[in-house]
């Protein structure tokens, strides 16, 4: 058999979460702001959050590899490490094979904007070419099906309903063929209709030789898209096997 | 804490060896400033759009949209002749003291705005940086972008109310363009340098406001710079006289109008504004490219 080729490496990585603003109960008047100061006491509005605690895995070419784990488990901050949108603390380390491409539900685009427009500017943002892009516009927002109720491509996505502007982003970041794509929750939105056109495009995308990371709850979505499955609790791994192996020992886990 | 899950790799090699034989990047590491400047160069059509996204985005919801682009000067510009032409009729031994003080307050407005805007230039658009991979200088760039595009408004407005005042035109209107230049360059040095800092010292957004205006003051922007020569003398004069906010401002007021004092030789000013626009310049972009890898962690 030949040697399987490995597209992301995560070598014992840990990820630090830094978060503002989570003020405690009795830190909000200036007395206790400045009591804070004077006593040097570490600011109780910097809170440090330890999401993915030393975690190792290999992903190859060719593999769909579902995330499981209850809320909170660090399944979204550790596919924007693999993105190269987190850094990872020191001693650890995320190799990756090109650029990895995050696809997720909060993926902020401009709401004042057209549909069309963001389409423009997403596609911009993945590094496309302006020819590139003109060519692919129109086929994005086909794929999206948002102008199937009527012209609502060049409406501001902030009329969108939450369905279609999901639908709309995930065209945006399948359109273009990833090495590595992450998708965050995407599955999940969009009518039945648009959740078997995209579980397709996803096929396709591996059949592209890439490798994809499918972060999800529906157990259903990543029993039909991935073979192996890695299971994330409290930022550590629990399990990295076969879909229906790693899925019953969650299963099982979670009834309790 | 440490539950390392040991993997193992076919060939039995550390998974640091297996990541370099397959020619695998580490995510975290810091490209070249040159690799940096190309990716930026790769992404030009991007913060382009960007910029005209952000100012659609921005006037596009009320009903006026892009005229406010030349309203907003305009009113500006109103304001100081109401309070200083009409109300308090300021001379301050300057000839055409409205054009004077539109100059001021136009190029001083380009900068202060740059700087306000740039500071929150990662913490606003965190959502962006969480989603996408771009190069993050696309960010203070694209800000720079949509303050020169309200400056090219603002500069018709000013080029208005300096003829309107009786100035002639001349070939020296020109040296608007590379004073432009110069400044555009400063800025877009601020503003990355104020991004890197704003996102790692939030707190430092609150204090903006009040640091402008010292350096409005300091600047000469509503009244003439002869007023500090009467009060300040050896190196408080020179420092103050470096101001390259007050170069900028000076080097416009040199182009466009007649009989003005200066606050040095033309030439003077001239290579303290290249000066200023590349030690600006540089030593932002390097501070922010520093920085690059870690913008996500807000």
């Amino acid at each position: 058999m030949a040697e399987r080729i490995p597209t992301i490496i995560a070598d014992n990585a840990h990820i630090i979460y830094r978060v503002v603003g989570a003020g405690s109960p009795g830190s909000g008047s200036p007395l206790a702001s400045f009591k804070r100061i004077v006593t040097g006491t570490k600011s109780a509005a910097v809170r440090e959050v330890h999401a993915v605690k030393g975690v190792s895995f290999v992903a190859y070419r060719g593999e769909a590899i579902g995330l499981i784990g209850s809320n909170g488990s660090g399944k979204s901050t550790l596919l924007r490490a693999i993105a190269g949108l987190l850094p990872v603390e020191k001693g650890g380390h995320i190799y990756a094979a090109g650029q990895p491409s995050l696809l997720g539900v909060n993926a902020a685009l401009m709401n004042d904007l057209s549909g069309e427009r963001n389409v423009v500017l997403g596609c911009l943002a993945m590094g496309m070419s302006p020819a590139e892009v003109k060519t692919k516009t129109q086929s994005i927002i086909d794929f999206s099906g948002i102008n199937e109720r009527g012209d609502f491509s060049s409406l501001p996505m902030r009329t969108y309903s939450s369905g279609m502007s999901a639908r709309l982003r995930f065209s945006i970041a399948a359109a273009k063929k990833h090495d590595v794509l992450l998708i965050d929750e995407a599955l999940a939105t969009g009518d039945a209709k648009f959740r078997r056109r995209s579980e397709q495009r996803v096929r396709d995308l591996r059949a592209e030789a890439g490798t994809v990371f499918l972060v999800s709850h529906s157990e259903q979505s990543i029993r039909d898209t991935c073979e192996r499955t890695i299971w994330l609790e409290s930022g550590v791994i629990r399990a990295d096997g076969e879909t229906e192996a790693v899925m019953q020992e969650y299963e099982e886990y979670m009834r309790k | 804490m440490s539950q390392t899950t040991v993997v193992r790799t076919e060939t039995g090699e550390s998974l640091e060896q297996l990541a370099r034989r397959h020619g695998l990047a580490s995510a975290g590491a810091l490209p070249s400033l040159r690799q940096y400047a190309q990716q930026i160069w790769a992404y030009r059509h991007f913060i382009t759009s960007y910029a005209n996204a952000r100012v659609t985005s921005a006037l596009g919801t009320t009903h006026l949209g892009m005229l406010w682009q030349v309203l907003t000067p305009l009113f500006n510009a109103a304001v100081y002749y109401v309070i200083f032409g009409v109300i308090l009729n300021t001379k301050a031994g300057v000839g055409n003291f409205i054009a004077y003080l539109c100059c001021g307050v136009f190029i001083y407005n380009f900068t202060s705005t740059v700087v306000s805007a740039g500071v929150q230039g990662i913490t606003s658009n965190l959502g962006l940086i969480r989603a996408l991979n771009f190069p993050r200088a696309a960010l203070p760039i694209s800000i720079v972008l949509v303050e020169v595009r309200n400056l090219v408004a603002s500069m018709a407005v000013l080029l208005t109310i300096v003829l309107v005042t009786g100035e002639p035109i001349t070939y020296q209107w020109l040296y608007v363009i590379p004073a432009l230049f110069l400044q555009t360059l400063f800025n877009a040095g601020l503003a990355m340098f104020g991004a890197r800092l704003g996102s790692k010292v939030i707190d430092i957004k609150n204090l903006v406001p009040f640091l402008m205006r010292i350096w409005m003051y300091t600047s000469a922007v509503l009244y003439p710079v002869q007023r500090f020569t009467d009060h300040l003398h050896g190196w408080k004069l020179e420092l103050l006289e470096a101001n390259p906010l007050l170069v900028y401002i000076e080097l416009i007021r040199h182009a466009l109008l007649e009989n003005v004092q200066l606050a040095g030789s033309p030439r003077r000013l001239w290579v303290e504004g290249l000066v200023w626009a590349v030690v600006v310049f540089s030593v932002g972009f390097v501070f922010f490219w520093r920085g690059e890898k870690g913008y996500g962690r807000g």
